[in-house]
């Protein structure tokens, strides 16, 4: 990654003492995204928080905060309440990798259909029909 | 009583908004995105990095350029790939032109919901002279599939320039017109000042970006904070406002197309000469390597995650668009208003719903 841009790995216990440290003591208070990761080789898949700061004098940072989970059983906690522009994000992140956000106020479909009965689609073992 | 607004609202477009009513009055909204989902990220897994180029500018025609930067930002990034200046500078002017057309659409519409015919009859008729200039510089009239990985697909022709310049001061003065016409009209104060009011720190918290982040006086540009493509090279202002309402949100997109123009300006002038793109081959070699690019579109950051493994196609790629990321303010502003300022809100996040679902 090009400078101004810190990834930052953590599991899911510590992931949210993380989030809030980054926020109150580094400044990063502008949620940009959050992304997921079918890491199937490793049998692992990966949450991305990507943060951005209002501070002076660090706006161009990005810091990427980082967490690895079992592909078996995917959970992890929600960080809505450290950031509240993550609701979304992660309801996408969790319909598009099955991975379950403890603690998220409403995990249901944001873009997928109601009755999707299939692998979550962005994962690497779910094939798009036709291939 | 809960209702459904959309997916077939004529202006909400392929997007339902469930409302909670009490009489005329919205209690709670829930937005219900995905009609128009169409699995971008799945599909770019599937292509190689140039193969990619058209159809990820699908989801945003009104800014095709626009999506289309971060994207080769990032592969130039992974690739480590040095675009030749003259290249810089004509991504920078097609995605300054994109912005122009992408918020000539937004005003003209919420002239529209307003009742302002005027704002979209001229609006849509001026609109068109800059799809004309994006149309002599890349050949098509919505999705050009100029920007590239290594710079732009081709060099512009020398009448475009001239053309352009013509349409920079025509542009300029028509701007000044909107500004008497339809912003410092009474009837459009009224209507708009203080609806759906987003404070700054409701705009840092939800993460809201461009025209609303900045209209809530939140000033966020990544053509300031993160210089990409030369831009560092042109004179302009981030313009912000601190009203946060409906009003500010649609002016604030008027004092960017007022900057878009004197960058344009600027870049025409001063093009310098040499190639504009790198010779990369139908399917170039990506080292492995994961990379955050983002730039500033007409709506907002715009941002790509990717991940490479060293094949010859991605192995992830993660889009982060603006209306993503404005539509979490949305249940927050839509929230304790009558019906009918339903549609001045909703136009004035500057929405889209393609390219939210992607």
């Amino acid at each position: 990654m090009k400078e101004r841009r810190l990834k930052i790995s953590t599991n899911v216990d510590r992931v949210k003492e993380v989030g809030i440290f980054v926020r109150d003591s580094l400044g990063f208070d502008h949620i940009s995204t959050v992304s997921g990761v079918d890491w199937i080789a490793q049998n692992q898949l990966e949450v991305v928080y990507f943060i951005g700061s209002t501070t002076p004098g660090q706006e161009d940072f990005i810091l990427a905060l980082s967490e690895k989970i079992p592909r078996e059983n995917p959970v992890a906690p929600t960080l809505v309440d450290v950031w509240r522009g993550v609701e979304y994000p992660e309801r996408e992140t969790h319909e598009m990798f099955g991975i379950n956000f403890q603690g998220h106020p409403n995990q249901s479909h944001l873009f997928l259909p109601e009755d999707w009965n299939d692998l979550p689609p962005l994962r690497k073992d779910y094939v798009s029909p036709g291939r | 009583m809960s209702v459904s607004l959309g997916p077939q609202h004529p202006g909400a477009a392929h997007f339902r908004l469930r409302l909670w009513l009490d009489g005329d009055y919205v209690v709670r909204t829930e937005p219900d995105p995905g009609y128009v989902h169409r699995g971008e990220e799945k599909m770019a897994e599937y292509r190689n990095y140039i193969q990619n180029v058209p159809h990820l500018e699908r989801p945003v025609i009104l800014d095709s350029s626009n999506i289309l930067f971060p994207y080769a930002l990032g592969v130039d990034e992974l690739m480590s790939n040095k675009v030749p200046p003259r290249g810089q500078y004509l991504r920078v002017i097609m995605s300054e032109a994109n912005r122009i057309i992408s918020n000539m659409y937004f005003i003209s519409i919420q002239g529209l919901f307003l009742g302002h015919t005027t704002m979209i009859t001229w609006g849509m008729g001026d609109r068109d002279l800059w799809i004309d200039f994006a149309e002599r510089i890349g050949g098509a009239r919505v999705t050009f599939a100029y920007i590239i990985p290594g710079g732009v697909r081709n060099d512009i022709p020398e009448f475009a320039i001239e053309k352009g310049l013509k349409t920079c001061d025509w542009f300029d003065k028509r701007m000044d017109e909107y500004e008497k016409m339809f912003f410092n009209n009474p009837m459009v104060h009224q209507r708009s000042d203080g609806v759906g009011v987003l404070s700054r720190e409701d705009a840092i918290a939800f993460g809201a970006t461009g025209t609303v982040a900045r209209a809530s006086g939140l000033r966020v540009d990544v053509r300031k904070d993160e210089p990409y493509s030369s831009y560092e090279d042109f004179e302009f202002k981030t313009p912000f406002l601190t009203q946060g309402d409906s009003w500010a949100r649609a002016y604030v997109a008027l004092l960017d197309m007022r900057e878009a123009v004197k960058i344009i300006r600027q870049a025409l002038k001063k093009l310098p000469p040499g190639p504009v793109r790198l010779k990369l081959g139908p399917q170039p070699r990506v080292p492995a390597g994961e990379v955050y690019s983002r730039t500033e579109a007409a709506r907002g950051e715009m941002s790509y995650h990717i991940i490479s493994d060293g094949s010859p196609r991605p192995y992830r790629v993660k889009i982060g668009v603006p209306s993503n990321k404005n539509l979490r303010a949305l249940p927050h502003l839509i929230k304790n208003v009558h019906i009918a300022d339903i549609p001045i809100i909703f136009n004035s996040l500057n929405f889209w719903p393609v390219e939210n679902d992607r």
